[in-house]
């Protein structure tokens, strides 16, 4: 079991890694076709901005999408991830804006009351994370059930927190993490490139991988040759959560505001999707985490596309949902076959 | 039969939570158990029986529709502006939305073997962008002289029509499921698909029909929604699939599907809604003050309490048996 490299379902033969890496060309050629179609369509396509546009907003779906391929590496889901943005959006301006304590005007102040606020926010993501991955691991709750009752009254806590309303603010010792750049390239880009190295690192080269991909491959294997498989699965949805804190703070610093009933909104499809897209079996066993990138990139770019032609927002969701159940399929009749 | 003594817990479980609910309601505030009241909250809950009574069926295959709330808002919209047609029109065109987007869920679950999470996520998706493109980003009144508002406003004798559908359709559900082949396949195909092939049923007839019933019936909610509101709502519906979840799981159906009871499902509704208004009554008596905001929370709470108690359940009769 602990053979089984990343690109190879630890139960699969030959052919899989064939297949999985068609299924990985197949995501290179949509992209290649949403970018040639944009260069003839789209009205300055090529062009730094368009790029910098793109890289802000990608960069929210990649971390989630790390964090969501590694749960659906173990062979489950995470619908919560959108819902615990939004906490950790709501939280962290309450707590920098001195609504929780009361934070001082010096410039020192404000910059531990940020650091305060990250850690927090974060914090309080993974918790609930960890509180997912315990309803699945300790009472064998589905995961998608599991998951479902934060994906629901995760966004009415966020909403309860602030009464609804939505909260502006302008710090820039915060704001930096969304609207800054270091050596032109937006800061977010490098927060994503961390966590999406790291996830590959722990992946390709530390036991924990082997066991994520070992529990989705087959779990009753993992539990007979005595693999820690519930508290490989509390960490998975751990990991989750802290990525989707992670992503709800760049959202509200890109916005320099913070609306509970709007972060993270879809952003489950979003992850699911890139996974999908990337090549990763929604069954299990497997996390083709660059796959991964290159999927959430296309989802990002599905969704520039419509913005930039002038698709209505609604008219949006409807194909962004058609494309999303299409990509979905494309993986599943690869796998098959 | 250790599996039908656990399932009987459950039923009772429902019902001895709320007979005590009512009781303790009854005691503690005036007003509780009359007439007004009683029948109001029939009222407001009809639509969530309906879709909880769709979900009962699809959750029985082993399913899951997550797509009731986004439908019934879409269906909402379709009935409001057909509503100047009378009560016939608006009616049909909510059910016709709702069961249309119940075919597509079918589809994509049968043909294209999508996951039925990720298909009815996507349809939610979707249905949510058609309610807002066909209702142009805000509510849609309905008229109110077509009759139309009739169907979610008006009462039959003392019962209100919304509870009185819902009777009939949970009565209907029930015949189906106890009393027909089509029912018992729903639960051979929920305790194990390819057992109940090599029996010579039709797994994917059989889930093709839960979900376009499923869809029909949040299409019907729908309807009652814009009847009894006055408006089509596009953007309602947010947290009606985790009520519909909570209420058959309380009922005892199993998330796993292949077991399960349709009246106890509306046992679990009602208890649902009781505790609702007996939130309501509190918030009147100002012994606690609670936002619209706290209905998700609430019904999150719920859920976690009862699929933690189903699981445990379920972990000590495995210990039992082995």
């Amino acid at each position: 079991m602990t053979k089984a490299s990343s690109t190879l379902a630890p139960t699969g033969g030959r052919t899989r890694g064939g297949l999985a890496r068609c299924s990985r060309y197949g995501a290179l050629a949509a992209f290649g076709v949403l970018l040639a179609l944009n260069i003839a369509l789209t009205p300055y396509f090529l062009s730094l901005q368009t790029l910098n546009i793109n890289l802000t907003q990608v960069c929210t779906i990649i971390i989630v999408a790390v964090g969501m391929n590694l749960v659906i590496a173990t062979g489950g889901i995470d619908l919560s991830v959108g819902s615990l943005m939004a906490i950790s959006g709501v939280l962290a301006p309450m707590i920098f804006l001195g609504q929780v304590v009361p934070v001082g005007n010096t410039a020192l102040a404000v910059a531990v009351a940020v650091a305060v606020a990250i850690v927090a926010a974060i914090g309080v993501a993974g918790l609930l994370g960890l509180f997912n991955g315990w309803l699945v691991s300790r009472f064998g709750i589905q995961p998608i059930v599991a998951t479902l009752i934060l994906f629901i009254a995760g966004r009415g806590i966020a909403q309860v927190l602030v009464d609804g309303n939505l909260q502006t603010f302008s710090v820039p010792q915060f704001a930096w993490i969304g609207q800054g750049a270091l050596l032109g390239i937006p800061t977010q880009a490098f927060v994503m490139a961390a966590i999406v190295a790291a996830a590959l690192w722990a992946m390709r080269r530390t036991r924990f991988g082997r066991y994520v991909l070992a529990v989705g491959g087959n779990e009753r294997a993992a539990l007979m040759t005595a693999l820690p498989v519930r508290r490989i699965k509390l960490a998975v949805y751990a990991i989750s959560g802290l990525c989707a804190g992670v992503a709800g703070l760049v959202v509200i610093a890109i916005n320099s505001a913070s609306d509970a009933n709007q972060i993270g909104l879809g952003t489950e499809l979003d992850a699911i999707a890139a996974v999908a897209v990337g090549g990763s079996s929604l069954g299990g066993g497997q996390a083709h985490l660059l796959g991964t990138v290159l999927g959430a990139l296309t989802i990002q770019l599905i969704r520039y596309t419509l913005l930039a032609n002038g698709v209505p927002d609604a008219a949006a969701l409807v194909v962004k949902a058609g494309v999303i159940a299409l990509a979905v399929w494309l993986q599943q009749a690869q796998r098959r076959t | 039969m250790e599996a039908s003594r656990l399932e009987r817990l459950f039923k009772h479980g429902a019902t001895i939570a709320l007979v005590a609910l009512i009781a303790f309601g009854a005691i503690r505030y005036d007003n509780f158990l009359s007439l007004y009241n009683v029948m109001s909250v029939c009222r407001t809950n009809a639509m969530f029986a309906l879709v909880s009574l769709g979900m009962c069926f699809v959750i029985m295959t082993g399913g899951i529709d997550l797509s009731v709330g986004a439908v019934a808002a879409l269906a909402s919209v379709a009935a409001a502006k057909a509503s100047p047609l009378g009560m016939a029109g608006g009616l049909a065109a909510g059910v016709a939305v709702g069961f249309a987007a119940g075919i597509v869920n079918a589809l994509l679950v049968t043909r294209a073997r999508l996951l039925p999470f990720i298909t009815t996520l996507v349809t939610m998706l979707a249905a949510n962008g058609c309610a807002l493109l066909l209702a142009g980003n805000q509510s849609v009144a309905v008229s109110y002289t077509s009759g139309f508002t009739g169907i979610g406003q008006a009462d039959l004798g003392i019962f209100p029509v919304p509870a009185l559908i819902v009777v009939a359709l949970y009565a209907l559900g029930s015949l189906i499921l106890h009393r027909t082949s089509a029912g018992r396949s729903v639960l051979a195909t929920g305790g194990g698909e390819e057992a109940s092939r090599l029996m010579g049923l039709r797994p994917d007839a059989t889930k093709f029909a839960v979900y376009a019933a499923s869809g029909a019936l949040a299409g019907l909610a729908g309807v009652l929604l814009a009847a009894g509101s006055g408006a089509g709502q596009p953007t309602e519906g947010v947290g009606w699939e985790l009520f519909a979840i909570a209420s058959v799981v309380i009922g005892g159906t199993l998330l796993t599907g292949g077991a399960g009871s349709v009246l106890a499902t509306l046992a679990g509704v009602l208890l649902m809604g009781t505790l609702f208004t007996v939130l309501n009554f509190e918030n009147g008596l100002g012994v606690i003050s609670l936002s619209a905001y706290w209905q998700s929370v609430i019904r999150g709470l719920m859920l976690l309490a009862v699929v933690v108690l189903q699981a445990t359940g379920m972990q000590r009769r495995h210990r039992h048996a082995t």
